[in-house]
């Protein structure tokens, strides 16, 4: 195969996906619509005389009932659709004979596939209600910019991209990015909730929280990186660069809301603050490789 | 609990009493009390919303710097005196608030210090109380165990033996265990505390790291033609931004020569000219670590006993010999002509201020792949060098003492050299090539081509401890973050059954299968035990 095939094919996987994922969308849209056939339970039994009830596991009484079928159909083709974006971010790599993380539209493609996984990954055996929806809507529209609007064949990278440490560094902001992408989903449908219900936790909640713990160490990881890298090629490590500002920027919103959850009656104001450091991080992502000079802007629009 | 700061169990469904609340802010004392007044000011500083105000704070004093050109920052040198020319009116002010160098403004440094002060203060207290809560055994079980989570009562085979299976149990899952007649208490989660601590405090030492290079460190930047030597003394250098303390009569004693350099560049597509590979072969001597040779490439720098230079750009340097009109060599060799485009269009000087008749200044355009009837360059490496002149003559104004750049004539005092029909002289040549100068004054020939790269050099004396407290930053915060702290209760009523409980102390829950492998262990309601082993 060469690098031409390997292109045109990875593509053609974007394509695919996208149909895919929109297929899962309506597919949702239709179960939430029709009437339930059949109203199951959804907890497990507590055994008479059973003293083990499970608190532990933190849910929220879920109001999750089994999937119609054509639930299921979404969960499936929400499936297949991850699945094709991994594909494509491999052909990518393929084509380009490396890290396919090197352009804007490579960023956008692989955060698609690494906020698809993420949420997969998480949703397995949890109830998560409407928000499988959203992440479609997510990916759609992430994965739909970056076609439209980003798209660049492949290529090689200036000299100055062509490092170890970046590939780290771009992998580990990715994924944390992806974990924020999801963080700031849930957080949404949370407040949205609280607003309804005034309940201070549901199974939102918990996922933005579960998502935002491992999410924090990751991007300081990547923060870490991007120093590393930076000391490699310009000599200092850190330079207020606006990239890195908009990095640090991040970072500390998201400090606050960890501080802020600990907080008694702050909970609500750590949901803003939460969703104040992923503006940040998608500021730094487009505003700040579009709007911004500076000397990541090479990296290629 | 002296920390002001309470923790709540925050994972839904579970609900964990602090140890401690505190009031949103401490309440304000009477004014005449000033101890009081100072205590009060202390515990506010120290409170945990004062940490999250400052910590939001922080994050948009840095959002200006962002947005307007700072100064020492490395993109463009010139940007702030660009915008200053555009915006007359507003510069002044802004420059009065410290916008152009946000990051060393005492505004921005007012936050952080703040927050440093208020981090420190709220954790040092914070570690002694745990470090006596480490000390003593974990605390008697709650009366009502069944409001706690993963409650579990029942009769168990061997009530007798429970507490000591259930202690055994815990000390071998490394659990702090002590335990009274009626009672195991068990604790476990130290390193969450730990790591908390290492990364609150790596924040310090970190601050230290970049101190270290903002006041003994300096930067600098050299361009070398190939086949020239730099010595490392401050006077070498092209630019030089030292730090208050830096020690510039005590460079590192070093020498560095370039060689070589290549560049390659993208050959076809829509990335035509785009940069490839840069290469400088350099050799190098330094007292402390002998003679060698090496190359130095993007993000591939030469670290000489800590003074790095890190390869950052490169150009083109023609060859020109310029004879007088008496045949005598008024200026020769490679001249650094600077690139003003991306297909390295470059511009050049060259002052004969020795010629005769008179003075010689030839002004230059240098495109490595020329194309006719286009006045920049078309790619950037050499396939069609021609270099374009015009002349000067008169006072070259080198003499009167001011400073002036190698790379721009002042033109006071300077007539343009013209030709029989009064047009400005011009001409292109290629390698090799010689032109007449017109009256007499003299010739120009057009050598050869050679490359010049521009060298960072850098010494930060303050990286190595800033790496350290990254490393310890991670390290602690990914302990904290991950590690639950938690405590767990068994108890013997006198009805001979047996209860079990647990406790998270953060915001991780107690793992779900501790408890149930705890039951199991007593055989405890073996059956539903069992059952539920699979969600584990
Ligand atoms: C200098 C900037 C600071 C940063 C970047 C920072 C960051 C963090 C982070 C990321 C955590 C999360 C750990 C966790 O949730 O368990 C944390 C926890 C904590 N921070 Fe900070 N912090 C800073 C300053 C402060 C200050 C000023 C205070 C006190 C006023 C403070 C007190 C605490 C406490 C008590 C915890 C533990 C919270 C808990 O147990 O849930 N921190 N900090």
């Amino acid at each position: 195969m060469t690098s031409l095939d390997a292109a045109r094919l990875s593509d053609l996987f974007v394509t695919t996906a996208l149909a895919v994922f929109a297929a899962a969308l309506l597919a949702y849209a239709l179960a939430a619509a029709l009437p339930r056939s059949r109203q199951a339970r959804a907890r497990v039994a507590v055994p008479a005389g059973g003293a083990l009830v499970d608190e532990t596991r933190l849910q929220p009484e879920p109001v999750s009932e089994p999937p119609s079928r054509v639930g299921r159909g979404a969960t499936a083709l929400t499936v297949a659709g991850t699945i094709l974006v991994c594909l494509a971010v491999v052909a990518r790599g393929v084509a380009a004979g490396r890290a396919p993380w090197g352009n804007m539209y490579e960023f956008g493609l692989t955060g698609s596939a690494a906020v698809a996984v993420a949420f997969l990954a998480y949703r397995r055996g949890r109830p998560v209600g409407s928000l499988s929806a959203w992440m479609v809507v997510l990916v759609l529209v992430l994965l739909g910019l970056s076609v439209t609007s980003l798209y660049t064949p492949v290529d090689d990278l200036v000299p100055v991209l062509n490092s170890r440490w970046l590939v780290v560094h771009v992998a580990a902001a990715i994924t944390a990015g992806a974990l924020f992408a999801v963080g700031a989903l849930a957080t949404v449908a949370h407040l949205l909730r609280q607003r309804r219900t005034g309940e201070e936790d549901d199974q939102f909640s918990e996922l933005a929280h579960t998502v935002h713990l491992v999410a924090f160490p990751i991007w300081t990881f990547a923060v870490m990186a991007g120093a590393v890298w930076a000391e490699n090629a310009w000599g200092r490590y850190w330079g207020w660069d606006p990239k890195e500002t908009w990095a640090f920027i991040t970072w500390v919103f998201y400090a606050a809301h960890l501080h802020a959850l600990s907080t008694v009656g702050w909970r609500r104001r750590a949901g803003y603050l939460a969703l104040a450091g992923f503006a940040a991080f998608l500021f730094n992502f487009f505003g700040v490789n579009i709007w911004i000079p500076g000397l990541h802007s090479y990296a290629g629009v | 609990m002296e920390a002001t700061h309470e923790e709540q169990a925050l994972g839904s469904g579970q609900v964990t009493r602090p140890d401690s609340r505190e009031p949103a802010f401490p309440p304000s004392p009477r004014p005449s009390e000033l101890t009081a007044w100072g205590r009060w000011a202390w515990r506010t500083l120290t409170s945990m919303r004062t940490a999250i105000v400052l910590l939001v704070l922080l994050a948009l004093t840095a959002v200006p710097g962002s947005l307007l050109p700072q100064r020492g920052v490395a993109s463009d040198p010139a940007a702030v005196a660009n915008f200053a020319r555009e915006h007359p009116d507003l510069a002044p002010w802004l420059d009065r608030l410290s916008l152009f160098n946000v990051y060393s403004a005492p505004w921005f440094a007012a936050v952080y210090v703040l927050l440093l002060v208020s981090m420190t203060g709220c954790v040092i207290p914070r570690c002694m109380h745990l470090w006596r809560e480490f000390r003593s055994d974990p605390p008697a079980a709650p009366r009502h165990l069944s409001r706690e989570t993963g409650h579990l009562v029942g009769p168990v085979e061997r009530p007798q033996d429970a507490l000591d299976a259930a202690a055994g149990h815990l000390e071998a899952k490394r659990f702090r265990v002590s335990r009274t007649d009626t009672e195991v208490r068990a604790e476990k989660g130290r390193l969450r505390e730990l790591g908390n601590l290492a990364f609150h405090l790596s924040l310090l030492v970190l601050l230290f790291g970049i101190a270290g290079g903002k006041l003994f460190g300096y930067e600098g930047r050299v361009a070398l033609v190939e086949g020239t030597t730099f010595a490392n003394v401050s006077a070498s250098y092209d630019a030089l931004s030292p730090a208050p303390w830096a020690d510039l009569a005590g460079l590192e004693p070093l020498e560095l020569t370039l060689d070589d350099f290549s560049a390659e560049f993208e050959t076809e597509g829509t990335r035509l000219g785009e940069p490839r590979d840069f290469e400088a072969a350099v050799t190098y001597s330094s007292d402390d670590e002998g003679e060698g040779s090496t190359t130095i490439r993007p993000n591939q720098p030469l670290d000489i006993n800590g003074t790095k230079f890190f390869l950052t750009g490169h150009g083109y340097a023609p060859e020109l010999t310029v004879r007088d009109g008496n045949g005598d060599v008024a200026a020769s060799g490679p001249t650094i002509f600077l690139p003003v485009d991306q297909t390295f269009t470059s511009d050049g000087v060259i002052k004969a201020p020795d010629a005769r008749p008179g003075s010689l200044a030839l002004q230059g355009v240098f495109l490595p792949t020329a194309v006719t009837g286009m006045a920049v360059s078309a790619y950037p490496d050499q396939v069609n060098p021609i270099v374009e002149l015009t002349a000067y003559t008169g006072d070259l104004g080198l003499d009167d003492g001011s400073t002036q750049s190698v790379f721009t004539l002042d033109f006071t005092d300077l007539d343009q050299v013209r030709g029989k029909d009064g047009k400005p002289w011009r001409v292109s040549l290629a390698p090799g090539q010689t032109a007449r100068l017109p009256g007499g004054l003299g010739s120009v020939t057009f050598d050869d081509v050679s490359r010049f790269a521009n060298f960072q050099i850098a010494r930060d004396p303050g990286k190595e401890v800033s790496l350290l407290a990254a490393i310890l930053l991670l390290l602690g915060l990914t302990a904290s973050l991950s590690v639950p702290r938690r405590r767990i209760w068994v108890r013997r009523n006198d009805d001979g059954t047996v209860e079990i409980a647990g406790r998270s102390l953060s915001r991780r829950p107690v793992p779900p299968g501790e408890l149930e492998q705890l039951a199991d262990t007593l055989g405890l309601s073996p059956a539903d035990a069992g059952g539920r082993k699979d969600q584990t």
